[in-house]
């Protein structure tokens, strides 16, 4: 995964120009921002609100309504369990108990090294190879316990 | 002559491995052309890689990427004799059983080849809407009896003529591909597969209204999906089947991916409209309907991507040919998607009026696990828990309704003995209060009373009372929510509560799934 960048307010401006005159342009927008720096920092809901003529309200309410945005950087790595029904019932509840136990976190922590956060997902749209995660971007499926610590092993 | 092999590149296929295949083929077969297909839907198979002989396509799986050492040395190029040979997919009961008219392609074609899709009776569609000119193209649409397939089930033709007769300067094609449904992947597997059939379905759909731009709003959770389809968009816009003058026939339409952030509530048509407005999706109160008033507050056809995607072979092949699939009120086919704990999981596409248990029995074959099926979620989150003694529904709009249950979107989750229904119906609360848009108070308030209630029955309190009040919360939900997500609820904790009783008759014991 691309290390998240500092926060920079030149480097913001120039996503900012990217996409501010574009129709309902905030989503693309803080996806941009989250791509680069990682989340969606205080410091860029000022900047944003102004360019799209929105207040910071609204800014913060959009950031905070979506899952995917993050108002802090994740982990080195993100490990996304899916928790729907469908990998419910091949057992995905015991699995991400193991990964929990064996991280030291629950569902939506960081480790205390910051190398892994672990956060659930409902639905990959791999339900008919369950139990599905996502690891840093990449699909794995039919998980068992002994995939995902190998999984686990080969992260830096 | 280079031999094609086929190695799908559908996600799932590639969460068990396709690319480590793809690479190892590469590796040790350079003479062979590599086409990343879609998936036959076959997931049971994956990854299922196909090469084609003389003999037609012959299919091999599941293979890993240790495996295709042995199978060039056992003649994998001239389809040779190894046990994980499993002849021309076609002939495969699975595939064979189905009628594949939306997704006739998908699996076999190379997604990102215009030639492919041409030469497997792409554009067809298209070309007879232009000649039948925009009215006509449309009420071949309402004459074939397609309905919305993303869940609600409203004719798509009817929505069409809503917005072609609104007048406005500016009308829109929303494509929903917000496929949050635990259980779906139909959406997906056509992004990735067969992606220039949800472009002319949406071409065709704004030639026939009048709307010269698209969006797709498609979730985030599918990397794959928008790779492929921006893909796509781009090979179609370069051969002029997107731009000023779509296929030389005198109209303008383009079409812009918009990516989710992982809200499952935007899968709500109006909430999808707002977050594509660059809003909270928060649910809008109809009406003003989206036909009339929908993006930017301009006529707009929302549909969802399986909708869309079958435009195509009914203005290809005529209404009447689609509409002579189906029973009742549902016409044409529905691919539903058989997953979770089930033996043969996949997309069958199939005419409306198979049974349930038809569809998880013999299709299906039962569960992954070997052991009994209990339940089935047929529809979703939303969608409510079928025991086997309702497998003779036919999987049908109004069957189901009258069953207290959905379609849906066409997942069929299948559930061995081990489930828990109390805790499938605590997670049906629990997944409103997380997904909730707040922006009513039965589904935002009422979900998280919801968990509480569910979990004092399963620890033994009050249990009588405790169920009469879940009823009680359960029908202000369905009849006081703005939208699905609350409305639609009570239907996995009802069906869970009055189907399988004795799960919600207080403390248990419960024994240890070995």
């Amino acid at each position: 995964m691309r290390a998240p960048e500092p926060w920079n307010p030149d480097r913001a401006a120039e996503v900012i120009a990217r996409h501010k005159d574009a129709p309902g342009a905030l989503l693309p927008l803080l996806h941009e921002l989250q791509g680069v720096f990682g989340c969606i920092p205080d410091e860029a809901v000022r900047p944003v609100a102004e360019a799209l003529n929105l207040s910071r309200a609204e800014v913060h309410g959009v950031v905070s309504f979506y899952h995917d945005f993050r108002r802090d950087p994740a982990g080195r790595h993100v490990l996304k369990l899916c928790q729907a029904e469908a990998c419910q019932s091949m057992g995905c509840r015991s699995l991400a108990a193991e990964v929990e136990q064996r991280l030291g976190v629950r569902l939506g922590e960081t480790t205390a090294d910051g190398r892994v956060t672990v956060e659930a997902v409902y639905c990959l749209g791999l339900c008919a190879t369950a139990p599905s995660a996502m690891l840093d971007g990449q699909v794995v499926g039919r998980l068992t316990p002994a995939r995902v610590e190998a999984l686990l092993e080969t992260l830096p | 002559m280079t031999v094609r092999v086929f190695v799908p590149g559908d996600a799932a296929a590639v969460a068990v491995g396709a690319d480590a295949v793809a690479a190892a083929l590469t590796r040790h077969a350079p003479e062979a052309r590599l086409v990343r297909s879609g998936s036959r839907g076959l997931f049971w198979l994956e990854p299922l890689i196909e090469v084609e002989t003389p003999q037609g396509r012959i299919g091999f799986g599941p293979v890993a990427a240790e495996d295709v050492p042995g199978l060039l040395a056992a003649g994998l190029l001239d389809g040779g004799a190894h046990p994980l040979r499993l002849g021309r997919p076609e002939e495969l009961p699975f595939l064979k059983r189905q009628t594949r008219l939306t997704f006739a392609r998908c699996g076999i074609v190379d997604p990102r080849s215009l030639d492919d899709y041409r030469a497997h009776g792409g554009w067809k569609g298209l070309e007879r809407a232009i000649a039948l000119g925009p009215a006509t193209a449309l009420e071949e649409v309402v004459q074939s009896g397609l309905r919305g397939r993303g869940g609600a089930g409203f004719p798509t033709g009817i929505k069409w003529r809503t917005v072609a007769q609104t007048q406005a300067a500016q009308k829109y094609i929303v494509c929903n591909a917000d496929e949050g449904d635990s259980g779906t992947f139909s959406d997906r597997m056509v992004m990735e597969g067969d992606p220039f059939v949800l472009i002319e379905g949406m071409v065709i759909a704004g030639f026939a209204v009048g709307a010269t731009k698209g969006y797709v709003y498609v979730r985030s959770e599918y990397p794959h999906a928008i790779a492929t389809f921006g893909d796509a968009l781009t090979i179609a816009r370069a051969a002029g089947y997107l731009g000023a003058n779509v296929a030389d026939g005198g109209f303008a339409f383009d079409i812009e991916v918009r990516v989710g952030a992982g809200a499952y509530v935007c899968g709500e048509e109006t909430a999808l409209l707002d977050s594509l407005e660059g809003k909270r999706g928060q649910v809008r109160a109809k009406p003003p309907l989206p036909a009339h008033q929908g993006l930017f507050g301009q006529p707009t056809v929302i549909n969802n991507v399986i909708s869309l995607a079958t435009v195509p072979t009914i203005l290809a092949d005529g209404a009447a040919r689609y509409r002579d699939f189906g029973m009742g009120r549902s016409r044409g086919t529905m691919p539903i998607q058989l997953a979770g704990n089930v033996r043969h999981g996949g997309l069958f596409e199939t005419a409306f009026g198979m049974t349930l248990g038809e569809l998880v029995d013999d299709i299906g074959g039962g569960t992954a696990s070997g052991r009994p099926v209990r339940a089935v979620q047929v529809g979703g989150p939303l969608g409510a828990y079928f025991p086997r003694a309702l497998f003779d529904t036919p999987f049908d709009y109004e069957a189901f309704t009258a069953k207290d249950g959905l379609i849906g979107h066409g997942g069929i989750v299948v559930f061995d003995d081990t489930v828990d229904m109390a805790e499938q119906a605590r997670f049906a609360m629990e997944f409103c209060a997380i997904e909730s848009c707040g922006k009513c108070t039965p589904c935002r308030i009422g979900s998280t009373r919801g968990v509480e209630v569910v979990e004092r029955i399963m620890r033994g309190e009050n249990v009588a009372a405790s169920r009469a009040l879940l009823t009680d919360l359960c029908n202000t939900l369905k009849f006081g929510s703005l939208c699905a997500l609350g409305g639609f609820t009570p239907y996995p904790v009802m069906s869970a509560l009055t189907h399988f009783p004795e799960d919600f008759a207080g403390p248990r014991l419960r024994v240890a799934a070995e």
